[in-house]
């Protein structure tokens, strides 16, 4: 894991929180959209909250993709839901919402989860490929199918 | 009633959202390093593996699929089940289908990880 990969996975984890909570922002300005009139949800884009939340989400999908190109799921994930964390500790700082204790035993749980997960390594040994196309298993793969 | 649609919508969740994580992973894995890739061919190069890795829109329809479903499930059920519960399942179901289907070595360290966020994420939406 270099310098460069933890900044990947912190962008997934900031860009999730901020486009989430963008898109919730715009959302109340755009209201209600009901089924029967969906092109109301196509008119939400023009709301300028909306239109940034989506720009988020694409970076923190290129983000993602990136971080799977050469890290386990079962390490991106868990590595990456301080998110859930950063989106509670905004509501208690930003916006004053109380925290309960249950709450901070949650983010406790969590903390603790992500740092069991980022102390391991971070890719199963035999997946880190230069190459994938040509090694001995993905061939033999091929001839199986 | 309502109570049994939003559990549905929760199934569906879990089990689109966990398909999409794995076809994502696994076209992801065959590309092979993307920072690897860009710094050698470029950022077309990058584009042009990942869109013509043909699991790839497989991974994100579904991922679809669980997008849509969430916002079903969100107009039957509460924000407060249906979000933390679809979370937290979600973290579970990957960490058995990356090791049944994608062969990741989820370790008890994985496996604790796993748990512990999955714990937290109801906790906090308690």
């Amino acid at each position: 894991m270099t310098f460069r990969k933890y900044l990947v996975l912190a962008g997934i984890t900031v860009f999730s929180t901020a486009g989430d909570s963008l898109l919730a922002r715009g959302m109340k300005d755009v209201g209600a959209v009901s089924l029967h009139h969906l092109p109301g949800l196509m008119l939400a884009i023009l709301n300028p909250w909306v239109a940034l939340g989506i720009l988020f989400l694409l970076t923190f999908f290129t983000c993602y993709m990136s971080a799977l190109s050469w890290a386990d799921l079962t390490y991106v994930l868990p590595a990456t839901s301080l998110a859930y964390v950063l989106v509670a500790l905004v509501g208690h700082f930003r916006l004053h919402e109380m925290i309960s204790p249950t709450r901070w035993l949650g983010i406790a749980l969590i903390a603790s989860g992500v740092g069991f997960v980022s102390a391991g390594p971070s890719i199963t040994p035999g997946h880190e490929r230069e190459n994938p196309h040509e090694s001995p298993d993905a061939i033999a793969q091929e001839v199986k199918s | 009633m309502s109570e049994m649609f939003a559990w549905a919508a929760i199934a569906i969740i879990v089990v689109a959202s966990t398909t999409g994580d794995v076809l994502l992973s696994y076209s992801m894995k065959r590309v092979g390093d993307v920072g690897e890739i860009w710094k050698r061919r470029g950022a077309l190069a990058v584009i042009g593996r990942v869109l013509s890795t043909p699991t790839f829109p497989l991974g994100v329809a579904a991922m679809g699929v669980a997008f849509y479903s969430l916002l079903f499930g969100l107009s039957w059920g509460n924000l407060s089940l249906v979000v933390p519960a679809s979370a937290s399942l979600t973290f579970v179901a990957n960490a058995v289908a990356a090791r049944i289907f994608l062969r990741e070595h989820v370790g008890r360290r994985r496996w604790i990880a796993a748990l512990l966020v999955a714990g937290g994420v109801v906790l906090m939406a308690v």
